[in-house]
């Protein structure tokens, strides 16, 4: 059997009687007998820590991993930088938690202080938090941060994840939230539908960019449509388009939101991920979770505490603005040295790459007869198109090959996905492959 | 410290990623304006600003870490190299079924394993946290009611001693709160729950150990109440290291409840999360969990449960925490885990009783895992507060106490050695609180002041949340 515990036997007995305790029985006496298990766990029977590392590759084994990803949909294969995996395995930011007392929290506060500031210039918004569970609890979060006494309801673009709009669905549940879904037009946001049913209830407007099917939305005439009907625009955006395309500061949004798994944190079966809010300093005191500000210690040097709690459920209890404790505060600081990494120009190179690779993909992809889905649509890493065969024949051949084909969709057509990771010679084999299943 | 936005120096980077081997992609929709305000930095640059700032930051590696109601045991490192493995990092979370047998697989394993520690039947890995486990449990509790049309049940019952995410998770979950006062002894007020019973209760949240570390003896009594009223019991499995392998919440009447894998199993708490809430369930809510779950025994597949109340999160949870946890528990296995509990309450007791001859134990009887002291004599006799002892600590090189909760103890520190600690970290404990108050008698002014040791002094938390500085802006702008 394998054990953590330091004290030996002995040990545990000199104890016990210390703290005037015979046994372990009258030290748990007072338990009453009703509610005592009284019987072994039926578990298996402990191991050695070279039984527990075989097994766990043995079981990791049995999972089919791809060599080639062409898969997106809210989780992508994007580079991970040595340094990253390197930094965020240092023991202290691993086994600290939250950082409660400033005085020996200094470097994890002050590395949340700078991914506020990274994920800020980021999306160009005012302020940060320090993160939520994922990018679909921080869109739901956005909608409490929007809705009051008179507001409501929500409107959300038909071309959101609907990952995303079914947590915000299931997070709504319990509070009265009238959501209108606006079905997509053509693989992009209808906007006179849109317009059409924003009105003087609607809390927020939510819009995803590059949105669900990869498509680049005109977020400036959203955001126009709903600050016209006095609802508040909330933006979800993939965290490595911003290095090239309009940011939510710019386009006027009150609040971003978004995934950040693609800024150094590996797919992992879907977790840990990163979710990311930033908004208008408007909407500051409306963030959900921790938030680190700068001040100064007694002697007047610079330091980071965790700041404006009164937002917060150890404060708040029942009027807090959100019950979120645990953060997802290593990610957080995964993506802060991505960021550092890869820089301004690392960034765009990443973001450039991931598009090229993508467009060079559909263009081969509509040669092999994999006609596009909304070829008037612009896009940027992601696209669909139509499948001529059933998508699991294909998606059988390539896998084959140790390649994971793009996400089959209910309506028959394929989402696919590019990185940096995909080189031409890989996009060429995987058209090669798909020409000859529809032959 | 310098932050990394100062050590930026134009035109440093790093190599990372190649030429393109493919035509460029012409954009034409709107592009970024602003410029992209990253840090310019070299790899030695990030390695030597990361690990200053590890530096400064007190890890469970680095020391004693007691912080009530957190279970800051040590992280095993079997379990992050498990997590490692590409064979669960490399996976896409929409792959096919078939390709991720493994997953599923450790998923089945892992909620089997937790479902006898726990007592409940089924299991959902998608909620990140705790409080995200809390408000997926409520959610459970609000689908079966329903489900039954007893739609006036609107109220969820808190004692006054409950953790800030129970009512918190509350109302985001629709429900009106109904705090009740604990008795003087900490545990639930039968007669204040009986007067608030109704048939407008739609459940209870509670925690046993409850947060001043004792067991409330009249647990089935407690959750009988409830239930005749027509209300469920939802169980905060953040004290979970108490009694795991000894006492079950299943058994204790609960109808569902989270555990912090975070706390109890042994996964690390990453400065802050990421965790993760498993949420457990009694076979009569299990059709409303949220997320897939594991089924099948040869070919094993993702499920949505028939009346799914949705996803509480995109995709399957925080699935590499999962494998940690999974690892620490077939690690420890049958005989290993009620080991936990017994070496975790015989810790606190050992500090509790030690410490009692210089401190006020406003709570007499055996703890369980934890123990909350009282510094309202301190403060009155000598003018030291709870916070000030806490920051004395700081000094000795030991993360202090949870200060200040439960709130219904005045001055409060409450300490989680867990089962990890060895005796000689414990006396050192005994031996720093002594000193402290020793020279609180002495000297109240250099406890008042302290730490003195620390790279920085208290600071002004007060000018911080009235003039909020919340991101760097470079000294020319
Ligand atoms: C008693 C109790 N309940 C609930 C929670 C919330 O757990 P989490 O931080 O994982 O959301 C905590 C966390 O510290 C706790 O101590």
């Amino acid at each position: 059997m394998g054990s953590f515990i330091a004290n030996t036997d002995e040990q545990q007995q000199e104890m016990l009687s210390a703290a005037g305790y015979d046994s372990y029985d009258d030290l748990f006496a007072h338990i009453p007998e009703a509610v005592r298990l009284g019987r072994d766990l039926s578990i298996r029977r402990g191991l050695s820590e070279m039984e527990v590392i075989r097994e766990m590759e043995n079981l990791a084994e049995k999972n089919t991993v791809f060599k080639h990803i062409f898969r997106g949909a809210g989780s992508y294969d994007h580079f991970i930088p040595s340094i990253v995996k390197e930094v965020v395995a240092k023991e202290e930011f691993v086994t600290a938690y939250t950082p409660y007392q400033a005085e020996v929290s200094q470097g994890n506060l002050q590395t949340i202080f700078e991914y506020q500031t990274l994920m800020c210039e980021l999306t160009g918004m005012d302020v940060s938090n320090a993160s939520v569970y994922d990018g679909a609890t921080a869109a739901a979060e956005s909608v409490f941060m929007c809705r009051d006494r008179k507001r409501k309801s929500v409107v959300i673009s038909g071309t959101v994840a609907p990952a995303v709009i079914d947590v915000i669905r299931t997070y709504c549940s319990g509070r009265e939230t009238e959501i209108t879904v606006v079905p997509a037009k053509d693989g992009l946001t209808d906007k006179e539908a849109v317009s059409a049913v924003l009105d003087s209830g609607t809390a927020c407007l939510i819009v995803q960019q590059p949105n669900f099917f990869g498509n680049i939305e005109d977020a400036d005439e959203l955001c126009e449509a709903a600050h016209a009907a006095g609802a508040k625009f909330v933006m979800s955006v993939d965290p490595i388009a911003m290095a090239v395309l309009k940011t939510p500061g710019e386009c006027g949004a009150d609040i971003a939101v978004g995934e950040g798994q693609a800024l150094g944190m590996p797919m992992g079966f879907g977790g840990p991920y990163l979710g990311f809010m930033t908004a208008a300093q408007k909407m500051m005191r409306q963030l959900p979770g921790r938030i680190v500000g700068q001040t100064e210690d007694s002697e007047g040097n610079v330091c980071y505490v965790l700041t404006l709690q009164a937002r917060e459920q150890h404060i708040r209890r029942e009027k807090a603005s959100s019950n979120i404790c645990s953060n997802e505060a290593l990610c957080a600081l995964t993506a802060t040295v991505y960021l550092s990494a890869l820089g301004p120009d690392g960034l765009k190179q990443a973001a450039g790459l991931s598009a090229d690779k993508a467009h060079y993909l559909q263009q081969e992809l509509a040669k092999a007869g994999f006609a596009p889905a909304y070829p008037q649509a612009e896009f940027f890493k992601e696209f669909v198109t139509e499948c001529p065969v059933p998508a699991d024949r294909l998606m059988a051949e390539l896998e084959k090959h140790s390649i994971l084909g793009g996400l089959p969709l209910a309506d028959g057509k394929i989402l696919w996905c590019a990185t940096e990771k995909n080189t031409k010679e890989d996009i060429d084999e995987l058209v090669r492959l798909a020409k000859e299943v529809i032959c | 410290m310098k932050t990394i936005f100062e050590s930026s120096v134009k035109g440093r980077k790093l190599t990372l990623l190649p030429e393109s081997d493919v035509p460029a992609a012409d954009l034409k929709a709107a592009k970024r304006e602003t410029p992209l305000g990253l840090p310019e930095v070299s790899e030695n640059d990030i390695s030597r600003h990361f690990s200053e700032m590890a530096k400064a930051t007190h890890g469970v590696n680095d020391g004693f870490y007691p912080l009530g109601s957190c279970t800051m045991k040590y992280n095993p490192k079997v379990n992050d190299e498990a997590a490692s493995l590409p064979g669960f990092t490399n996976i896409h979370p929409l792959q096919p079924d078939h390709t991720v047998q493994g997953c599923i697989g450790l998923m089945k394993e892992a909620e089997a394993t937790l479902c006898e520690i726990t007592g409940m039947d089924r299991m959902t890995f998608q909620p990140a946290a705790g409080a995200h486990g809390e408000f997926t449990g409520l959610l459970l509790i609000k689908a079966y009611h329903r489900s039954r049309h007893d739609l006036q049940r609107n109220k969820i019952i808190v004692p006054d001693s409950a953790h800030g995410t129970n009512p918190a998770s509350a109302v985001m979950a629709g429900y009106e709160v109904i705090n009740i006062p604990s008795q003087e002894d900490g545990c639930v007020d039968l007669e204040a729950l009986r007067n608030v019973v109704g048939d407008d209760t739609a459940g209870l949240m509670l925690t046993n150990p409850n947060t001043v570390g004792l067991f409330d003896k009249n647990i089935l009594e407690i959750t009988e109440i409830v239930h005749k009223a027509g209300g469920l019991c939802y169980y905060d499995g953040a004290n979970l290291n108490a009694v795991i392998g000894i006492v079950r919440p299943g058994d204790m009447g609960f109808d569902c409840m989270h555990i912090n894998l975070h706390k109890t199993f042994s996964t690390p708490h990453g400065g802050g999360g990421p965790g993760a809430g498993p949420v457990g369930c009694k076979a009569f809510l299990a059709d409303f969990l949220p997320g897939m779950l594991p089924e099948g025994d040869d070919e094993l597949k993702l499920v949505k449960p028939e009346k799914s109340i949705g996803m509480m999160k995109a995709f399957n949870g925080n699935f590499l925490i999962l494998v940690r946890a999974y690892a620490y528990l077939i690690m420890l296995g049958r005989e290993g885990i009620p080991e936990i509990a017994k070496n975790a309450v015989l810790n606190a007791n050992y500090l509790r009783v030690m410490l009692a001859g210089k401190y006020v134990m406003p709570y007499k009887e055996t703890c369980m895992h934890e123990f909350v002291m009282s510094l309202e004599h301190e403060k009155a006799s000598m003018d030291v507060t709870a916070m000030d002892v806490a920051k004395a600590l700081l000094d000795y090189g030991i993360h202090p106490p949870t200060m200040y909760f439960p709130l219904i103890v005045h001055e409060a520190l409450m300490v989680e050695p867990t089962e990890t600690e060895s005796k000689e970290t414990l006396d050192s404990l005994i031996n720093a609180f002594t000193e402290i108050y020793d020279k609180a008698l002495e000297d109240p002014e250099y406890i008042k002041s302290a730490p003195h040791k620390t790279i920085i002094e208290r600071p002004d938390e007060v000018s911080a949340a009235r003039h909020p500085k919340l991101r760097y802006i470079p000294e020319d702008k």
